[in-house]
């Protein structure tokens, strides 16, 4: 830097460098107290007005997800029609605004971001894979706002901004199991998913209850999402001839597992093994086929084809507004009950502050609900019933077991606390 | 101080200005936090695009597999902020306490070897260049030292890029699997979630942007620049005049992955997490259009391609939910058929015209073109083996 005569000698572009780093100091003021005004204008600070509240649905309607997530966007706008019709929360009309995750995880966290502090929402329905629901936690417990998860999943969470209107995996597991041992006499186990973490603490889960009942888990394999080749995994199988295939394959994998496993030779409806999944709604089976499932069993908390009252008006509700030939699987009943629980702890709070709907949700219960009678617990997860559903080649199950009591959410189970 | 003349001639000063003042002055000031950590967001992307300009549109070496590097960047920064987040008295609640909770779920009781060293700061900063830099000489020295190019690299980069993901996704234990790192609190006590946090991470990350484009562009400006276009037109004829063609190819697939890898971890820090789903083919090949829409000839056009696909991605998806991708597609398409030559093509032949109209009077001398494409003629043989030995001594091993 020996010439003086260049336009950007040495003191000036320091110079320059310098007034260019206090640019950004003086931005930070200025739009810090800008903001800093903003928020005290609107005492709970979220989008009420005196007839509307808004409220986020936040799904994955493009992607490899769209498929499974499209039957919860439906199931929300439906319930928060009903509610509107019914004249709304606290006197007031429930708008959305609808966000696409598109089934990429980083895009639920930039979309939730602007549905809590763009469109300061009430309150958000949303995710499903419990990848975007990862994603998406801390930015809902840094801004605190309200996110009803439909999803069955994995458990060892437990956020205070969130409500879990799913089972989690105990919930579902223990259930199904105790089952099949006691009305099938099943002796071995062989324990199949997708690989990532609802499947892996699913089949721990399912591996310490079998072993405690003193039977055996013959095999234990998981595969990548998406994996289409399962003959490998079916060969083994019809070597080790466990009584129960206990199957948490998720997604279109699904399609190729079942299709192979018939392909194979293996009669699900002769039980020999039997097939227990707990990844397989009615959803699936219309991607899967009902005569290539036929026969298998499914331990979840909801089935299209529950005979209360409750269930068929919402079956009903559900096809007038979306179409007569639709199939409503676990996730979309889970979906349809988070307006209603928010509606039910808004009420009860007498407030849309989240703070004050966290402290109203716990004991919340819902006599209306589909899938019968629900109740939110302390952490967060519903008390809910479990049913053992028979797949039919019509695409719907056939419930043949449905537990006695509401059973209670364990999303800590033993050895994680 | 030709050189330098050269390098950061006024006129091209004066568009890397604009583009400075619109990011550090114009966007913080007319945004709110909300968007301005989304442009600072979708500027991580610029580095992998410029990068990209670098490789692809002066070196000819197209690879669809630079969210390997952004990955790797991304993964090291977050691999220092999940283990401080990890802390004993955070983790509580697991079976193992101080170590991540993805590890705990998958029953690991240990924390593996490679993350020990990521407790320190400094070796994390320097795993953010490194990891990549080697990453990228090695799969530099498979390729370019067996003369791999063209189609078939670019099909290899993408299979490592598939190979990588799986990688990932397989040993969910070791790397979170799907979910990626998630729930990243602190970088030494220092909440990188406060809005406070997320300007100054914004400036940095504009700031480092903009040191990044000043050595794009001195890399275009010196010898090897020239030589690297030499390279993408006549490859055979720089080889003959006694150029080491792969050790150029090398160097700046180097540069282009340690770029990327900047820019992923000042995503991690400014996002808050990592995931495979950068790694993969899908963000590759979407970073490549970053740098087409910009026009793959311009470290500028990279930064203005990658916004503006970015932002519209951004507002097609708030507007039409479950229609924007057939308009982000519609979007592609147009550009790539009516300017090839993306923004900056577009820059080139509309508006320089009207401008240099304007400013004849006023300049006599017709500015040097923000996007020159030299063609091999333009490059003096007699002048460049004069230089070989200092031009090729300084990137490779002298010339064979």
């Amino acid at each position: 830097m020996h010439s003086k005569s260049q336009p950007f000698s040495g003191t000036r572009r320091r110079r320059f460098l310098q007034n260019l780093l206090a640019v950004p100091a003086a931005i930070m003021l200025a739009n810090a107290s800008l903001t800093a005004h903003a928020d005290s204008a609107n005492t709970t600070g979220l989008a009420v007005t005196d007839k509307t509240v808004t409220v986020g649905i936040l799904h994955s309607v493009t992607g490899t997800m769209a498929i499974s997530e499209t039957g919860s966007v439906q199931a929300e706008k439906l319930a928060i029609e009903q509610i509107n019709a019914m004249g709304g929360v606290l006197g007031r009309k429930i708008e959305y605004i609808q966000e696409d995750g598109a089934s990429d995880w980083p895009t639920f966290a930039e979309k939730s971001k602007k549905l809590l502090i763009k469109d300061k929402t009430a309150a958000v329905f949303g995710c499903w894979t419990s990848a975007s629901r990862k994603a998406v936690l801390p930015i809902f417990e840094q801004y605190n706002g309200m996110l009803y998860y439909p999803t069955f999943y994995e458990g060892l969470e437990q956020s205070p901004n969130v409500i879990y209107t799913g089972q989690e995996a105990t919930q579902q597991i223990l259930a199904g199991i105790d089952w099949v041992v006691k009305e099938k006499g099943a002796k071995s186990f062989f324990l199949l998913g997708s690989d990532y973490i609802w499947p892996r603490t699913s089949n721990k889960i399912a591996r310490k209850h079998i072993e405690k009942l003193g039977l055996k888990v013959s095999g234990e394999e998981y595969y990548p999402l998406g994996h289409t080749q399962f003959n490998s995994v079916i060969n083994k199988i019809k070597l080790k001839k466990p009584d129960v295939i206990f199957a948490s394959v998720v997604g279109g994998s699904n399609v190729a597992f079942y299709k192979q496993l018939k392909a194979a030779g293996i009669d699900m409806t002769k039980e020999k093994p039997l097939v227990l999944t707990i990844s397989v709604t009615e959803d699936e089976i219309l991607g899967i086929g009902g005569e290539n499932i036929e026969g298998a069993y499914a331990s979840m908390k909801y089935f299209q084809s529950l005979t209360n009252d409750n269930n068929k008006n919402f079956v009903k509700a559900f096809k007038e507004r979306w179409g007569k030939d639709i199939v409503i699987g676990d996730v979309t009943q889970a979906a349809y009950l988070g307006p209603w629980l928010w509606k039910a702890a808004v009420e009860k709070a007498g407030s849309f502050d989240i703070d004050k709907v966290r402290a109203a949700s716990p004991g919340i219960e819902l006599k209306t609900a589909p899938e019968g009678y629900v109740r939110v617990h302390e952490n967060h997860h519903l008390w809910s019933k479990t049913r053992i559903g028979n797949a039919q080649a019509d695409g719907q199950y056939k419930i043949v077991y449905e537990t006695k009591d509401l059973i209670e959410p364990d999303p800590f189970p033993a050895g994680y606390k | 101080m030709t050189k330098i003349k050269d390098f950061i001639g006024r006129y091209q000063l004066s568009h890397l200005l604009i583009l400075a003042a619109l990011l550090l002055v114009v966007m913080p000031l007319a945004m709110d936090i909300f968007r301005l950590n989304l442009v600072g967001k979708y500027l991580t992307y610029a580095f992998v695009a410029l990068g990209l300009v670098l490789c692809w549109g002066y070196g000819g070496i197209l690879s669809l597999g630079q969210g390997v590097f952004f990955g790797l960047g991304g993964y090291c920064m977050a691999m220092f902020l999940k283990l401080e987040a990890s802390s004993p008295e955070h983790t509580a609640i697991q079976s193992t306490p101080g170590i991540p909770d993805f590890m705990d779920w998958n029953q690991l009781t240990a924390l593996p070897w490679f993350w020990e060293p990521f407790h320190s700061f400094g070796f994390t900063l320097l795993a953010v260049v490194i990891v990549p830099a080697l990453f990228a000489f090695i799969i530099g020295v498979a390729m370019f030292k067996r003369r791999v190019s063209g189609v078939y690299f670019a099909i290899i980069t993408q299979a490592i890029a598939a190979i990588l993901t799986i990688l990932i996704i397989g040993q969910q234990g070791y790397t979170g699997g799907v979910n990626g790192i998630t729930d990243l609190r602190t970088l030494h006590g220092w909440d990188i979630r406060t809005d406070s946090a997320k300007y100054i991470l914004y400036f940095i990350n504009a700031f480092l942007l903009i040191g990044c484009l000043f050595a794009a562009r001195y890399i275009i400006k010196s010898k090897l620049g020239r030589l690297l276009v030499a390279m993408r037109e006549r490859e055979d004829r720089v080889r003959f005049s006694g150029y080491d063609v792969s050790s150029f190819k090398i160097f700046i697939y180097c540069i282009a992955a340690v770029f990327s890898a900047i820019g992923g971890a000042m995503f991690t820090l400014q996002v808050g997490f990592m995931s495979p789903s950068f790694v993969g083919i899908v963000p590759s090949i979407e970073m490549v259009i970053f740098c087409a829409v910009g026009g793959r000839l311009s470290i500028l056009g990279a930064v203005y391609g990658t916004l503006l696909v970015n932002w519209a991605k951004t507002s097609f998806s708030e507007s039409f939910p479950e229609l924007w991708l057939f308009a982000m597609g519609a979007l592609f398409i147009g550009v790539v058929m009516a300017f090839p030559n993306g923004l900056a093509g577009l820059y080139q032949s509309y508006v320089e015209p009207r401008l240099q109209r304007f400013k004849k009077t006023a300049e006599p001398l017709a500015p040097e073109s923000e996007t020159e494409v030299l063609t091999p003629e333009e490059i003096k043989p007699k002048q460049h083996a004069k230089d070989t030995e200092s031009a090729a001594g300084e990137y490779s091993h002298a010339g064979n």
